[in-house]
This record gives structure tokens, sequence and C-alpha cells, in this order.
């Protein structure tokens, strides 16, 4: 479905022409990224980042397919084939560099497209399902990085792997089973090296797979917009080329600039140096910490330090730190206030940015040691994340009074303009 | 129905956390340890390979060979690095040849196919200082040395902590508990995490002497050899600093391209200022 308004696609060519009647390739793709859909003119930056995303992905397939022609996933050579990349291939410690860094940039950027979805309600109908998508789309991401860490192995790829199967244990009566079937051993070796490369080269293509559903289920009901008012007519759009087009064409330049100066200045900036020494059993680190990107969650899965009643610590913290992903998927059906932009939600507002502070501190705390003051930081920021989901926002959502919406699209962006006049009047 | 679910789920993470949160207050005590209040962060160290335009010191990378050669050699492999690779010290053929010629490397018995060793040549990599873990234990009491390849990328401010810990031994503070005094065979070194290092004191002052006549103190040695390790941890520093000047710069302007041509398609659809 589109806008009526929509362009369509007329082959210029004979050959485009002779395509489109066998096969719409060119049009599927006209109207997808093209001219052919139109997109809300009002859009902000923070729209930039799903492009940005797609980008990511891109860099993270590119280099991880060359990467995979040179690593070896063997316990026994793998640290050697890293380090062969990184001294013998040609412009491999670039490849290995970037890979590792764009892992990183991906995460930084699908952290703020997630967090622009909370601010601007696009989890609401009609979009709940390229919400859910889109969640599913961050699991697959995480279990993908996970197991990209393991691959080196190092100190921390080991640990790592070791610390986060061994979660699945705090599940009653099939939990150690459970681990040791993920594992292929009662401790990582070369069966869970080899089926974590298995499966770190399966994931990114089933993560194609979940976007293309991702922008088709974006492409029904057309992109959301900061007022959160939906289109009215066709001057509340424009075409998505070029318009959309120039506007994450620099974006995507300045975004690349960034990751190119981590990658060359700075590429081990977020690594952690135990990932320099090979993997080693009879060692364990002073501080086992996962990548960065899963600090938050790793915090709330340290935040339980007590027994509640019948349930262990452990499985409390690794429901919890399940369960405060899990919870996204609900989105759509706690928060039932009719406005979906925050700007016009004073209330929600205000949770909001508490949220953000809860998950900078819960950022923090993950990757601090697990000693006080931080464990008990950590405890009071993941309450309110529980609650701010799962209290806050169904009861925000009934009794907030939200501020008045413009008219229209048009009229948000133009105002008194004159050329308002040309969005047709009620 | 499935907000009012959600309360109750709310609720008991919320419950819990406080319960967590309340023996956690009860319990409160901030950590200290003696390893807290002794240990040192690493003295400041600049190379000539830091910075975006840095650059190796030729120099000072073959005075850090020469002492890695004479002394830490003797515990420590290189296992990472060939010995082709020293090339890039500003060695030419002939001399990197008469260096691998210097190392026995295992090999194979043309005749008789059996285990044997020979000299060493350009494509080998430097040999382990022990065959094995065990063997390497049992000529240390019971410490491993480690590779040093990796090592200013394997530790927290690399460079400048091998430069600390290789001149930073002292005696122990008199402040210092019983419990942490370092014991038999054990060193002080308050760079050390835990304060007391199975390494005695590698460097003393004139245990190399370099061709270019630089004195080998051994704050000099010190930081020489830390600034070859960071070449044998990161051969690329070098190609990696030159090639991202050009490709920022190239960044930097299709992204101002980029931005001058969405100002002008935009250009129609913007409010009018005024």
């Amino acid at each position: 479905m589109s806008f009526p308004w929509a362009n369509e696609y007329k082959p210029s060519h004979p050959f485009m022409q002779w395509m489109d009647d066998r096969l719409p390739l060119p049009r599927l793709v006209y109207n997808s990224v093209g001219a052919g859909y139109p997109v809300p003119r009002n859009l902000n930056y923070w729209w930039n980042f799903g492009f940005m995303a797609l980008v990511c992905l891109i860099i993270q397939i590119v280099t991880g397919i060359i990467l995979a022609m040179h690593f070896a996933a063997n316990d026994t050579v793998a640290f050697d084939s890293v380090e062969h990349i990184m001294r013998d291939v040609n412009w491999g410690w670039l490849m290995r560099y970037v890979h590792a860094n764009g892992a990183a940039a991906f995460f930084v950027v699908v952290y703020v497209h997630i967090f622009r979805g909370f601010y601007y309600g696009s989890y609401k109908a009609p979009r709940e399902m390229v919400w859910l998508l889109g969640v599913v789309l961050f699991l697959l991401m995480m279990a993908t990085a996970f197991m990209g860490y393991v691959l080196p192995w190092g100190q921390m790829s080991f640990w790592a792997a070791k610390v986060i199967t061994g979660l699945f244990s705090a599940i009653p009566m099939v939990g150690e089973p459970l681990q040791q079937w993920l594992l292929g051993g009662f401790a990582p070796g070369n069966a869970t090296l080899n089926r974590f490369f298995s499966l770190h080269y399966l994931l990114p293509f089933v993560i194609v797979g979940v976007v293309v559903l991702h922008i088709w289920a974006l492409h029904i009901p057309g992109s959301s917009n900061p007022t959160g008012v939906p289109v009215k007519s066709e001057s509340d759009t424009v075409p998505f080329f070029p318009y959309f087009i120039a506007k994450d064409g620099w974006t995507v330049g300045a975004f690349l600039f960034f990751l190119a100066a981590v990658t060359f200045y700075a590429p081990n900036m977020l690594g952690h140096p135990d990932n320099y020494i090979p993997a080693n059993p009879m060692s364990t680190p002073a501080h086992i910490v996962p990548d960065w990107y899963f600090w938050p969650f790793y915090a709330i899965l340290r935040a339980f330090t007590t027994d509640f009643f019948f349930i262990p610590a452990k499985l409390m913290g690794v429901l919890a730190m399940f369960g405060s992903i899990l919870i996204w998927f609900l989105l759509p059906w706690l928060d039932k206030s009719p406005v979906r932009s925050a700007s016009y939600r004073p209330l929600y507002r205000k949770f909001f940015y508490v949220l953000l502070v809860a998950m900078a501190v819960l950022f923090y705390c993950g990757g601090a040691p697990a000693e006080e003051p931080y464990v008990v930081i950590s405890q009071i920021a993941a309450a309110y994340y529980f609650a701010h989901f799962l209290i806050i926002l169904p009861i925000v959502s009934a009794i907030e009074r939200p501020d008045p919406l413009p008219y229209s699209i048009t009229e948000a962006v133009l105002g008194e303009d004159e050329s308002a006049a040309l969005s047709p009047a009620e | 129905m499935i907000r009012i679910l959600s309360i109750l789920v709310g609720l008991f993470f919320t419950v819990a956390l406080a319960w967590s949160l309340l023996t956690g207050l009860l319990n409160f005590e901030l950590p200290h340890t003696v390893e807290h209040e002794f240990h040192e962060h690493p003295k400041e160290l600049h190379l000539a390979s830091d910075g975006a335009f840095g650059k190796f010191d030729r120099q000072q990378l073959q005075r850090g060979f020469q002492v890695y050669k004479e002394v830490c050699a003797a515990c420590h492999s290189l296992r990472h690095v060939a010995f082709r690779d020293l090339a890039a010290l500003g060695y030419n053929e002939a001399e990197v040849k008469a260096i691998a010629v210097g190392y026995q490397v295992d090999g194979i018995d043309p005749n008789t196919g059996e285990a044997t060793t020979r000299v060493g040549m350009p494509t080998d990599y430097f040999p382990l200082a022990f065959p094995n873990d065990v063997a390497a234990r049992a000529a240390n009491n019971n410490a491993i040395p480690p590779d040093l390849s990796l090592m200013t990328k394997a530790r927290h401010n690399g460079a400048a902590y091998v430069y600390s810990l290789l001149s930073g031994y002292q005696d122990p503070p008199a402040a210092l508990p019983e419990d942490n005094r370092p014991g038999e065979g054990l060193y002080y070194n308050p760079y050390f995490a835990n304060l007391n290092l199975a390494m005695a004191p590698p460097l003393n002052e004139g245990i190399v002497s370099f061709g270019d006549g630089t004195k080998s103190t051994v704050e000099q040695m010190s930081k020489d050899v830390a600034a070859f390790l960071v070449w044998t941890a990161e051969p690329k520093l070098e190609k990696r600093k030159q090639t991202g000047l050009p490709v920022l710069g190239f960044l930097l302007f299709a992204t101002i391209l980029g931005f001058l041509s969405y100002k002008s398609i935009w250009a129609d659809k913007k409010k009018k200022k005024g």
C-alpha cells in the first residue's frame, strides 16, 4: 500500500520496460527507496538512524565475509589466525578493526533508533508489526554480536562464553544439561567455537531477512513523524528520492567519518585488553565483562543479589535480564495514549528523560566491577527501568492530558507561512 | 487486562529489586583492599608513535629489541613476530639474515626425518623461550612468563604500564601489612595488580651496551623496551595512522558535498525565513 499520490514507476528505457513486464525489480526499488515512496516532510535527524543501521549491517557483512576467508574456527589456532589477519593479510588489520568498531557503531545507531521509537511512540498502531520485528532484530543482533565476541578466543571471549551460557544453567531442572548442550561440552571448547562461528555467519543473513520484513511492514502505513499526526495530504509528504536519499546520504557520510576516526586512531578503545591474552580455562580474569553494548542488561542481571522467596537470586537476575528486553514486545499494548509523540505528552516526556538517565546509569554500572556502590545504584536504576515500562507507562497513558496537536504535518512545518494554503483545508 | 498483568509483573521485579536493595544497604560496605591503597597508576610515557601523526623511532626500536634479545628473551617469548618483520626496524636484508642465523629453531633432519634443530631463516618466528608451560613453571618458581608479542595491547595503558613496571621496583613501604609483603621469590612493585611480582628486577644500569651510544639507564631501557613492544603488538600502526588522514579527509569532503546537495535539494521545502 502507499498513498494515492505516490509517483508511479515509468520505465524510461526499453530495456527497463522489458524488465518491468517480466520481473518488476526496478519498480520494487523505486517504490521502496525511490521517488515512489512518499515520506512525511517533517522527519528530523533522529529518523536518519534507521538508514545508518542498514549501512552498518552491510559494512559488517562485507568485512565479516572477508575476515572469514582468513579466520580459522579451531580453538588451537583461532587466536593466532586473528593475529595472522592483523599482521600478514593485506589490509587485514583494517578489515578487523572496521568489523570490531563497526559492531559497536551498529549498536550505538540502533540504541538511538530504539529510543527514538520510545520518544515518538513509533510502536503505536498501525506500526506495531514494525516495532515487533525491530525487537526481534535487536535480539538477533545481540546473539550475533555475542558469538562474534567469542571467536577471537581471547580471555574475555572464553569467559564471556562461559558466563553467558551459564545464565541458562539458572533455569530449574533443565538448566545444567541445557548449558552443556549449548556449549557442546562442560566448558567452552572447540565445539563451542565451531558452532558459534557457524551461527555468527548464519545470523546476519537472518537479520537481512527480518530487515526486509521490518521495511516491508513500515511501507504499509508509511513512516511515522515527529508530530505523530498521520499524513493527510500530498503536501505533508516528499518523495524519498531525492529528498531523503540526500539527507541520509550526508548523515551517513558524517557517521562514516566518526567510524573511521575511531577505527584509525583509537581502534582498541572499546575493546578489553584481556582479549589480547589467549583463552586460558585455568585463569579467571579479575572482572569478566561483556562488550559495552550489553552493559545495561548485564547490570540488571547482577542487580538481583538476594533470593526472592523461593526464587534464587541468579534465576531472578536471568528472568529480569531477558524480561527487560522481552517487555518491549508489549509496548504497543501498554501505552494506550492516542497521542504518539512525546512532544505533545508533557507527563510521559518527563518519565522518558528519567528512563534515559536510568539507562545511562545501568550502562555505567554494567561495566563497573560487581561491588559497592555500583550494585546499590544499579538496583535503583533497574527498579526504575521495570517500573517505567510496566507500571508508569500504562498509568501515565490513562491519566495524562496531552497538549493540543497541530492540524497537519504541513501546518507543523510551515505554520503561518503562506504556502500552508497549499494544503487542502478541512 | 494486559495492563493489570503488566503492573503485577512490574511490581514483582521492582519489589524483588527493593528487597535486594534493602539487604544491600543493610550490609553496605565499600570495598577496601590493600591493593586499592598501594597500587599505583602507570607513569606517563610519551613515545614517538603516539598521536595522529606518530611514527616509530627506529633507533629506539632497535635499542628496545636489543634489550629484549639480551635480557627479556631469557624467559619471555615473542611468538607472533618473525625475523623478517625486523626489517621494519630499519635493518637491511643482510642484517635480518644475520639476526635469524643467531637462533636455533625446530627442524627436521632431511635424511632421517627425525626432529632436530637448524639455524634460523628470516621466515622463521622467534623460538619459544620454553617448550611448554610446565617447563616454564619449573624454571620460574611456578610462574609462567607471558608472551610479550601483544603485551602493550593486553594491559590497560599498555606501553606506560610496561615502562612503569620495569622501572618501578622498590622496597615495600613501611605501612604495607605483613600479609602483603613479598614472600619467597616475589618482588614488590606498586604498578603490578597484586603488588608482588614473580619477576626479579630484570634491568640494571649498563646491563646492555647500546651501539648508538645511548646511556643504558634502567629508565632508558624500560622506555625502549616499551616502544619496541608497541611495535610488536601493532606492526601496522604507522600504516594505520597514515591511511587514516586521507580517509578522514575524503569523508569530510564527501560529507560537506552531501550536506550542500541536501541543502539545495530541500531549499523549496523548508519554511521561508521572515
